[in-house]
């Protein structure tokens, strides 16, 4: 089980309940559960979705978007059923926020998926978690069977006259469900691969009804910003990223664990005094700040608030928030081939520029970590990265492109110096490992 | 009624076959848990398995193999009965995930996607399992290991040869 850290700079919304037992029905009520969503069904839609808007609450997933705005497009009136889609799929790698969440919190998805279906007139939720989560699954589970048999779910939930259902689903390994389209895709039985937009989830989305998806981090924040206020909730961030929001801190760091921390707070600090500085007094070297999909930070680039427009400023991306800290002794050609296999072994196939793309990058940062490079490879790699960015459905391709840019446009002396011989860092892997591997 | 005459699965899971595909809007959202849960417990999705599955949710067996081979846990061969899942993304990496998986490899005797001769384990070498902060990680069948040392791996897999580790169905 994973060990739960804690540090005096965390400021405990979300992660409020953890290690408290809340995953039991009864703690999680003691503790102020379920009284947010009584309060939503009592204050109706309108309320709800102005106290998401005030709260500034930005989607969790990673791409920022605001939650409350998000909720407001559904239709209010529509033909065909509506409906909440809990988004955890989390596979970015460096990401494993949403796994304490489910672990310690499972009640919190559960009455966040409610509220979001009073919020846009649904009457079910769907709570979707990739395949490897079993144990989370099963914890889910057992909790959205605790909700019907108190009757906060079902026919007349409190006995209000409202109804509301939640399913369950895993997925079974995929990476490219946790695109949302995607992600409606296998939860209509068939291959994750995306759709086109327009139109939008929330117009045509889940079986063709207008869809709400969102993040697990997102939804679990809603019973805490309508009991708490939305002001209340977006004092704790900066300007237009309200809140807080779980970083997941791994990498060569002292202490690597999932903080809660406000928006906005400092990437150094977060290093060097939640995470407690690099591991064994080593000196940093790079950062990739939100998930592997954002670009690279250098060790004097850190200076800089995590939130997502002081994140955009910096070039790179608060994405999902797993920061992954890299010390002096890696070696960034490495570092960047194995992200590229991974995005590789990841993309579906659907767009060419990513399937291609992908492909023709990791052969070439093979060839060039072999030994056998050309200084022209890296441009080529840079080259296929630019041409992959906005050519795709849905943004794995940009997912793949934009490290890949950072690191050769951030390391191309380094890039250089080891196609002309003189490598840094420390290798881990050999060419035999990537190739005869699993990707 | 979907329920199918002679199943290959226990009753149990036929039940909740027979559950689960009336409780979605549209029977196929059943596909990918039914695939998963059969691998469960056949160990591998058999072709038996896929047109059963197919019949069930009254599609075509083509339909079933079309998604049964998008899904990376999804198996058509037989595993160990312990199957090593060794993540080497990059946090994991950073912190010795390759040593794990080396250390898999020369302890069990296999490599990525195979299975040793006693049946017993096999290894697989896996993208980011969600469990970046504990790394490196791997699972066992559907059980988390954190904070691996090549030591604690030999502990987990004497313990596992022993029929103290999960087996979690």
């Amino acid at each position: 089980m994973p060990a739960l850290v804690s540090h005096p700079d965390e400021v405990k919304v979300i992660s409020r309940r953890f290690g408290m037992g809340a995953a039991d029905i009864e703690k999680y009520i003691e503790l102020d559960g379920y009284k947010a969503v009584q309060q939503a069904i009592a204050n109706g839609p309108a309320w709800i979705i102005d106290t998401m808007k005030a709260s500034g609450l930005r989607g969790r997933g990673g791409a920022g978007f605001p939650t409350g705005m998000k909720w407001s497009f559904v239709p209010k009136v529509s033909e065909k059923p509506k409906y909440v889609l809990v988004n955890g799929d989390e596979s970015e790698p460096g990401t494993c926020k949403d796994h304490v969440i489910f672990l310690h919190d499972p009640h919190a998805v559960i009455e966040g998926t409610m509220i979001a279906g009073l919020a846009i007139g649904s009457k079910l939720g769907f709570i979707y978690l990739r395949g490897e989560y079993r144990y989370l699954l099963k914890i889910v589970e057992k909790a959205v069977a605790d909700a019907y048999a108190k009757g906060f779910l079902g026919k007349n939930i409190f006995g209000t006259g409202v109804d509301f259902d939640i399913i369950t689903q895993t997925g079974a390994g995929a990476y490219e469900v946790g695109e949302e389209s995607a992600l409606m895709e296998s939860l209509e039985g068939k291959r994750g691969v995306p759709r086109i937009k327009p139109p939008f989830p929330a117009v045509v989305g889940l079986y063709g009804g207008p869809t709400v998806i969102n993040n697990a981090e997102t939804i679990a924040n809603a019973p805490h910003i309508l009991l708490m206020g939305g002001e209340a909730y977006a004092k704790l961030g900066t300007e237009r990223n309200g809140g807080t929001r779980l970083f997941g801190i791994s990498g060569h760091v002292e202490r690597p664990g999932v903080y809660e921390l406000p928006m906005g707070y400092s990437l150094r600090k977060a290093i060097y005094e939640v995470a407690g500085g690099i591991k064994d007094g080593k000196k940093l070297k790079a950062v990739v700040p939100g998930g592997a999909s954002c670009p690279v930070l250098t060790a004097d680039e850190i200076d800089v608030g995590l939130d997502f427009d002081q994140m955009g400023k910096a070039g790179t991306m608060l994405g999902s928030g797993g920061i992954v800290v890299l010390d002096e002794t890696v070696s960034i050609v490495e570092f960047a081939l194995r992200t590229i296999a991974f995005y590789q072994h990841e993309s579906c196939g659907w767009c060419i520029p990513c399937r291609e793309g992908t492909d023709w990058i990791k052969k070439t940062l093979t060839r060039v970590y072999n030994g056998g490079g050309s200084r022209k490879d890296v441009d080529n790699v840079q080259y296929l990265a630019e041409n992959m960015m906005g050519r795709t459905f849905c943004p794995l391709g940009d997912a793949a492109a934009m490290p890949t840019l950072g690191f050769v446009k951030k390391f191309r002396k380094e890039f250089e110096e080891y196609i002309d011989g003189n490598r840094a860092g420390t290798p881990l892997i050999t060419v035999e490992q990537l190739v005869g591997a699993g990707h | 009624m979907s329920t199918v005459a002679n199943s290959i699965f226990s009753p149990e899971l036929a039940a909740r076959f027979d559950h689960l595909v009336t409780i979605y809007p549209l029977r196929r959202s059943a596909l990918v848990p039914m695939l998963l849960y059969a691998q469960d417990e056949l160990g591998y999705v058999s072709d038996a398995a896929v047109a059963e599955i197919a019949e069930r949710i009254e599609i075509l067996e083509l339909d079933v193999r079309n998604v049964l081979s998008y899904y990376s846990m999804l198996r058509t061969k037989p595993a160990g009965k312990y199957n090593v899942q060794v993540c080497t993304n990059i946090s994991c990496m950073l912190r010795g995930g390759y040593e794990i998986l080396d250390h898999c490899k020369k302890t069990l005797g296999v490599g990525h996607k195979e299975t040793a001769p006693d049946g017993v384990f096999s290894l697989e070498e896996v993208e980011c399992i969600g469990a970046c902060c504990w790394a490196p990680a791997m699972q066992i069948n559907y059980d988390f290991h954190d904070d691996l040392t090549p030591e604690k791996v030999d502990v987990l897999f004497q313990m596992y040869r022993d029929g103290q580790g999960k087996d979690v169905k």
